[in-house]
């Protein structure tokens, strides 16, 4: 599925990243490689964009900016460590 | 003997507390300017320890060395061409991972680079245990423990910078980042490639070159050119595209894409050593406090109650300030005006001179209080916050959430406005944000509205002037949409934001940070809004040698004798009575001459001779006079209009009744205060712009821009209504 249709409170691995190289290429330069767990914590109260923690720590994403991303959700919990 | 001078870079992520550690470093002994060509903060600072003289220059913080950013090209330049004899780079030690793809970035460089792992109390906090030694072992590379904020390790790391910067230590060729099989051949290939066409040296190390070659680097692309002889620079690109295809064949991906997955490999192969994560889970302090501040139903109140705070704070506690400038202004000027003879030069030091450069200071309270704010927002993390907030509005214009801010901030004074768009990343998204500014209605617009409203509208004057500020709102919107679908087209950047951990801001750093940007504008700002008001002034203060409709001098010379005369006989009440009758007579002759003045100065003419550009929107050359001169500061139009109309300072609400009957319609009003919203905002917003977009094509464009809205948008009301008859 993709990042964009997560809930808040779920969790994945990012298995591709599709979208033009510079967004790519900035995506993956802040650490959602392809393999990284990716935990979504929240929507903006407008529902776009979206605050996931990779890595240890906060990043935000636009909506169609994630739409961009393709994940595989695991089904137990990953509760991000910071 | 003559100390040696080492300089010294600091490079790092945002909010990986470089800053902090440049200001331990080198405390108030810094100077801050821009990067030659692009309005991107440069901050220096030089100190003498262990008798050397240390250089320090803090890099933009940055995330890669990718050159997509403004930040990121001039970061990577500077390491490039300035070869500083140590690059340092900060890393927020709990956030290791992240933070070691900038640092391989930079080891790959070649250049002497010394790590400082900063935060290291909080990262162990968090239960993230590392191995300095084991690090510095890996990457061959001095590693040094750091708390910026608590000043530790501070020393150690400069000994650490010295100490290697003098050591003959040549980096390992070995302990770098190592790419796939085919990869690192297709390197080895293009190396053998550029060591044999490029005969003189090569910029930089051919390892390096052919790695961004690879990465299809334009600027590397564009450097190779130049530096190749004749034809060998296409020569070398061929070989490199040859190169390229073959990957991209091989692995169904672009080769720079592969290769930054293969970084953060070789860095989670690191930190497999170095870390040790405790797994016992504590409370994150940030995420508690995100709970609420961007809460779906409590983030937007919260918000909308901290910019408010913000704009209260900054016009509100400071026009008392202000007040006391202007007050001190116009009594200095009064001191200085006793001392002088009435000539030509009284009036140039006093209106010309003085009240520029009090133009200029009056301004200084709100900035000094806006930077404050804005640098407690940055340094907290909040701003971060505020985008995430605002992203999906801004969005609709192609801004980025933080334009939001200095936008708002628009509707107090557009000079800090423009000057808060510093925040902004995005060349292009600042320039926007620039441009569509001025249509939020300043504070100084906010008198005219008010005298013309309130004369015109008299029942209707809030609704009238709020409909104003929705015009400029509206307006702005239109105007983001057309410039972002035409001469500032694109996407925009990848909205990709670190939400940092919240921290708790130092005093002494929200200090230097607002007086260095407070500074800036004084010392840019000053002297062009100071010769843009001697000009002003000069336009309206000649020809001197006016022939009057009137003999003003025998007027008042009459005015005085006749005085003499009946005053002879009064006593006590009376005589003060007919002091005031004959103070007001006199008033009413200089006011007379002053109208005549301004009539016959050049400004005047210029009115005049625009007159009919102004009659289609209503406006006869009294009003553009007074337009013309709000070009100074918006707030002018008024006194302008009280010159021009004769009015008596001494009665109240004069100008409104000289207004109601000069033959002004309410629909003529209404396209004088349209166009007063919407024109060339005042000089200091014109110089600002000039500055922060670097380029006087900017400015111009602005100004010719927000004028031709203007005056069509009053086109269209004044002869829409008179069309369907409102008025």
């Amino acid at each position: 599925m993709r990042l964009s249709e997560m809930k808040e409170g779920q969790s994945g691995l990012i298995k591709n990243i599709s979208g033009n190289s510079l967004l790519r290429r900035r995506i993956l330069e802040m650490g959602m490689t392809k393999g990284s767990n990716i935990y979504v914590e929240k929507y903006a109260p407008l529902k776009d964009p979206i605050e996931l923690v990779v890595k240890g720590y906060h990043v935000s994403l636009r909506v169609e900016e994630a739409a961009q991303i393709e994940v595989e959700t695991i089904a137990e919990g990953w509760v991000p460590s910071s | 003997m003559k100390e040696k001078t080492l300089t010294i870079a600091l490079s790092g992520n945002p909010n990986s507390g470089k800053t902090t550690i440049f200001n331990a470093i080198t405390g108030t002994r810094q100077k801050v300017g821009n990067w030659p060509g692009v309005t991107v903060e440069k901050k220096e600072g030089s100190i003498k320890k262990f008798g050397y003289h240390l250089n320090i220059i803090d890099l933009p913080g940055t995330y890669s060395l990718t050159p997509f950013s403004i930040e990121e090209i001039i970061a990577r330049n500077f390491v490039l061409d300035e070869s500083p004899d140590v690059v340092v780079t900060i890393i927020d030690a709990s956030n290791l991972e992240r933070s070691l793809y900038l640092a391989t970035q930079i080891r790959e460089l070649d250049c002497k680079v010394v790590f400082a792992l900063n935060m290291a109390d909080l990262a162990q906090s968090r239960g993230i245990k590392i191995d300095a030694d084991k690090l510095s072992q890996l990457l061959d590379i001095p590693v040094v423990f750091t708390v910026g904020n608590k000043n530790e390790g501070i020393d150690t790391l400069l000994q650490t910078i010295v100490a290697f910067a003098e050591s003959g230590h040549a980096t390992s060729q070995e302990r770098r980042v190592k790419y796939s099989m085919d990869i690192e051949k297709s390197i080895a290939d293009l190396q053998v490639i550029l060591e044999q066409k490029i005969e003189k040296d090569l910029p930089y190390n051919s390892r390096w070159i052919a790695i961004k070659l690879i990465e299809n680097d334009k600027i590397i692309k564009e450097r190779i050119v130049e530096s190749a002889a004749g034809q060998t620079g296409k020569e070398i690109l061929d070989a490199t595209e040859m190169i390229r295809k073959h990957l991209i064949d091989y692995y169904d991906d672009d080769p720079e894409v592969v290769m930054t997955d293969e970084r953060y490999g070789f860095i989670s192969g690191i930190i497999k050593e170095v870390v040790a994560t405790s797994t016992r889970q504590r409370v994150d302090i940030s995420r508690t406090i995100d709970l609420v501040l961007t809460n779906r139903f409590f983030g937007f109140p919260i918000f909308i109650f901290f910019i408010w705070a913000m704009f209260q704070l900054t016009f509100s506690l400071g026009s008392y300030p202000m007040e006391w400038i202007d007050r001190g202004i116009s009594l200095f000027s009064i001191f200085i005006g006793a001392g002088l003879p009435d000539n030509l030069i009284k009036d140039f030091i006093i209106d010309g001179i003085i009240a520029g450069v009090g133009s200029v200071v009056v301004f200084l309270p709100n900035i000094l209080i806006l930077f404050f704010c804005i640098a407690i927002f940055e340094d907290t993390g909040y701003m971060a916050r505020a985008a995430f907030l605002m992203d999906r509005i801004m969005h609709f214009i192609g801004l980025h959430g933080k334009s939001f801010i200095p936008m708002l901030m628009g509707f107090g004074c557009n000079v800090p406005a423009i000057m808060a768009t510093r925040t902004l990343e995005s060349k292009k998204d600042r320039i926007l944000t620039i441009l569509i500014t001025p249509f939020m209605s300043c504070s100084a617009r906010l008198p005219v509205f008010i005298i013309l409203a309130g004369t015109f509208f008299p029942n209707k004057a809030g609704t009238v002037i709020f409909s104003l500020y929705l015009l400029g709102i509206v307006l702005a919107v239109l105007s983001g949409k057309l410039f972002r679908s035409t001469i500032l087209r694109g996407t925009d950047a990848p909205f990709v934001m670190e939400l940092p951990p919240y921290r708790v801001p130092m005093l002494r750093s929200l200090l230097i940070h607002m007086w260095d940007r407070s500074k800036m504008f004084l010392k840019r700002m000053g002297s062009v809004i100071l010769i843009g008001s001697v000009i002003i002034w000069m336009l309206s203060a000649f020809p001197r040698n006016i022939q009057y409709s009137r003999d003003y001098a025998g007027e008042l010379k009459h005015i005085a004798s006749s005085y003499e005369q009946v005053s002879i006989e009064k006593k006590g009440e009376a005589i003060k009575l007919l002091e005031k009758k004959r103070d007001d007579e006199i008033a009413r002759v200089l006011k007379a001459k002053q109208t005549e003045e301004t009539e016959e100065s050049f400004l005047g003419g210029i009115g005049k001779f625009l007159a009919p550009v102004f009659a289609p929107i209503g406006i006869d050359w009294k009003g553009s006079v007074a337009l013309l001169t709000g070009f100074v500061a918006k707030e002018i139009v008024v006194s302008t209009l009280g010159v021009l109309y004769a009015v008596d300072d001494n009665v109240p609400e004069a100008l409104n009744k000289a207004l109601a009957t000069s033959g002004m319609t309410p629909l003529s009003a209404l396209s004088i205060m349209v166009f007063v919203l919407l024109y060339v905002p005042c000089f200091a917003t014109v110089a600002v712009i000039g500055r922060e977009t670097d380029s006087a094509k900017w400015a111009v464009f602005s100004v010719v821009y927000t004028t031709l809205v203007a005056w069509l948008v009053s086109f269209v009301i004044y002869q829409g209504g008179s069309l369907i008859g409102v008025c």
